[in-house]
């Protein structure tokens, strides 16, 4: 056991902690609205190997874990980059497991349709759906990989995401059936684990940001954040951020272990992959929302306005992760798993 | 990070489980509902004789906290009433961390036996959350000190041995500096103990010190270093010995009661898509408290003092437990209202018994108010408001 990173951990978080920090400051962010894309920043993320990190060394990867990638992803929730990070490493490691590897190293995106197509064939707002070539999803009980110019616009939304519709219709059927939902379910579950390490990121942030500025501002005579009222509200984001982090650090954990685990809620005895990622996800999507929404109260009116940084994360707070659709149908798959099935009505 | 358990901490954990299985009784638990006293003579009885209390008493022989996290894990998901057994290990803990020689050798073979236990006698009927303005004063007399003064929530103190006191020595410098701690048997003359009943069922005291004359060697710690002593018996009590696990045993009763009721349109309770996502939003809760008294227990295994971290999943895990028990009781009306032995009580009436006792736990122990001044000002650096 051990419940800090480790060093190669630690490694990884301050190479692209700092990549980051250089290359996306908040004008960065700011100017790739309202796609939500930088092409020139995803470029240079692609020339430090981090997007084929994860993948097989055998296909040219760099052979990580998905620990690995979830530091990676960390990182990008702190500065809330513009780029598919999550979408194409959890997209790729699925082609490559399919034996149909995408290049290394190339600046196409490939992404996955988090949710099945519906009755026309129709994947409804990919994430990453409007930048990316490659798009890989359910479509009935096939998992389908359509290759195609990306529509290169998304509809104006919330946190400027790139995402967009897409037709699964003249594609490949890469699986059926059971094999079709197993990797489908593994890929979900890392993107998961990776947007909960990305809200992490986020949680980080919003308190940094908050922290300074309840120190800066200054009302009463006194600095903001030697009242209580303030006081009080913030150190709830120590709380959720040192949960969030946990439990997402156990899913990557867990999604590097071969095979099923646990899932023994009597006795809180829980170390299966898919059920911990489901987990982490909606933990870390829930604190990342009231992170940045009592950062952004800590603002005042500062907080509501464009000019200020924190919007920036609290509309990515609530994107990145409702995106994969409502936390209450999350919730229902996670109960068949953890309290079995709802009973058939006669 | 790594979640792995070595394999001599999973048979650890298994040898737990057999010992709670084999010693556990349902009558023990109807005890402890009767008496208000959260205490089993007998699993204590059995972890001592297993070898089990030498190896949890932090910072003491050859044990690890991720053991000690184990046993106080083991218990309360189990609902083995643990309350007694806990404080008296945690105060075992701080002796080996600031007692002397003498007192080592002649406290802990007596917790270790598994048939002594140690109430905490820190608030006063003046002072709760202002814990260091204690007024109960000890004042030198030769080799003795006198003790005046009154505790109050001194629970256990009808059936402990020893109460671990905090004192004021010292009333010319400021409160944090002139407090000392004392371990005394609560046997001496002058001390008095009066019931105190709470809607939880829990009895604790009020405990009264009437010129109450203490051997030096009772005194913990220097004589005016009695914060010093106060943090280490804190970051011990927070996460570290229990109280982060109620929402385990709660989900279980509830689910298997759920799985076996209709709800009024003849649907299985548990099938229900709202209680549903509750049960799964409790079993999420339960994993984050799991994993932050983990931590506690790894900071407390590799050095540390988890006084921050104890303080976080304080707050975390009894918040999340009292949410369990307003939904379960809400998903369960109105048989949840029903209490133990009453026919049709929800889960025998432990739904009942949750949503009365779970308002105590926000409360001892450091309220959440205090833990969160302890976070704003001690981790996020915010100016001390008070």
């Amino acid at each position: 056991m051990r419940l800090e990173p480790t060093e190669d951990e630690r490694t990884i978080a301050e190479v692209f902690g700092g990549f980051f920090r250089n290359e996306c400051p908040p004008a960065v962010v700011r100017a790739a609205e309202p796609l939500g894309f930088d092409i020139g920043l995803w470029a240079r993320l692609v020339g430090t190997g981090a997007p084929d990190m994860g993948r097989a060394e055998a296909v040219g990867g760099g052979g990580a874990a998905l620990t690995d990638l979830a530091v990676v992803a960390e990182q990008v929730g702190r500065t809330v980059a513009p780029v598919p990070f999550v979408e194409h490493a959890v997209a790729c490691r699925l082609l490559d497991r399919l034996g149909v590897s995408p290049p290394v190293g190339a600046t196409e995106v490939a992404t996955l349709a988090l949710r099945p197509a519906g009755a026309a064939g129709d994947w409804t707002l990919v994430p990453a759906g409007a930048v990316a070539g490659t798009v890989v999803g359910l479509v009935g009980d096939d998992l389908v990989c359509v290759h195609g110019p990306p529509p290169g616009g998304a509809p104006a939304n919330h946190a400027a995401m790139p995402v967009a519709d897409r037709a699964s219709g003249g594609g490949t059927v890469l699986a059926s059936a059971a094999a079709a939902r197993e990797a489908f379910a593994v890929a979900r579950a890392e993107w998961q684990t990776l947007t909960a390490s990305a809200c992490v990121g986020i949680i980080t942030t919003a308190l940094d940001l908050a922290i300074a500025y309840v120190t800066e501002r200054h009302q009463f005579d006194r600095p903001i954040g030697s009242f209580q009222a303030i006081q009080q509200q913030l150190a709830d984001l120590p709380i959720v951020l040192e949960g969030a982090t946990l439990l997402t650090a156990k899913a990557a954990w867990a999604g590097d272990r071969p095979g099923r685990g646990t899932v023994d809620v009597d006795r809180a005895d829980i170390t299966d992959f898919p059920v911990l990622a489901g987990m982490a996800f909606l933990h870390a999507a829930e604190a990342a929302a009231l992170a940045t929404d009592r950062a952004l109260h800590a603002h005042g009116g500062y907080g509501y306005s464009e000019e200020y940084d924190i919007q920036l994360l609290y509309r990515r707070a609530r994107g990145w992760a409702l995106v994969a659709g409502d936390p209450a149908r999350e919730c229902r798959r996670l109960a068949d798993a953890m309290f079995g099935p709802v009973e058939e009505v006669a | 990070m790594d979640f792995s358990l070595t394999p001599a901490q999973v048979e650890y954990r298994e040898r737990i489980r057999t010992l709670i299985r084999e010693v556990h009784r349902p009558e023990h638990t109807e005890r402890q509902h009767r008496t208000g006293t959260f205490d089993s003579p007998e699993i204590n009885r059995a972890l001592a004789a297993g070898g089990f209390l030498e190896r949890a008493i932090p910072g003491y022989g050859d044990g690890d906290p991720i053991e000690l996290w184990m046993l106080f894990n083991e218990l309360e998901k189990a609902a083995v009433p643990a309350d007694g057994i806990a404080m008296a290990l945690m105060v075992a803990g701080v002796i080996a961390y600031v007692g002397t020689e003498a007192q080592k050798a002649e406290f802990l073979p007596q917790v270790l036996a598994g048939d002594t236990l140690v109430s905490l006698g820190y608030s006063e009927p003046e002072c709760g959350s202002d814990v260091a303005s204690a007024q109960t004063r000890a004042v030198r007399d030769g080799d003795d000190w006198v003790v005046n003064g009154a505790k109050m929530w001194t629970t256990m103190a009808h059936v402990a041995k020893w109460v671990l006191l905090l004192t004021r020595t010292d009333p010319d410098v400021p409160k944090h500096r002139g407090l000392t701690f004392f371990l005394i048997p609560l046997d001496l003359p002058g001390i008095t103990i009066d019931a105190v009943y709470t809607m939880g069922t829990e009895r604790t005291n009020a405990t009264f010190y009437d010129d109450v004359r203490v051997p030096d060697r009772y005194r913990v710690g220097e004589v005016d270093g009695g914060w010093r002593v106060m943090a280490v018996a804190l970051a011990f009590e927070r996460g570290l010995m229990g109280g982060t696990a109620a929402g385990v045993p709660l989900l279980r009763h509830f689910h298997h009661w759920a799985a076996n009721v209709r709800d009024d349109d003849g649907r299985r309770l548990v099938d229900d898509p709202l209680v549903r996502e509750r049960m799964v939003r409790v079993a999420v809760d339960n994993e984050v408290a799991a994993l932050m008294t983990l931590r506690t227990a790894y900071i407390a295994a590799t050095g540390g003092l988890p006084g921050l971290e104890g303080s976080m999943v304080k707050v975390h895990a009894t918040e999340a437990y009292q949410r369990a028990a307003r939904w379960f009781s809400e998903a369960a009306a109105p048989a949840a209202l029903l209490q133990f032995d009453q026919p049709g009580a929800a889960a025998e009436g432990w739904i009942e018994y949750d949503l009365r006792h779970s308002p105590v736990t926000t409360i001892y122990g450091g309220t959440s108010e205090i833990n969160r001044n302890n976070i704003a000002e001690r981790h996020l650096g915010l100016p001390k408001a008070r």
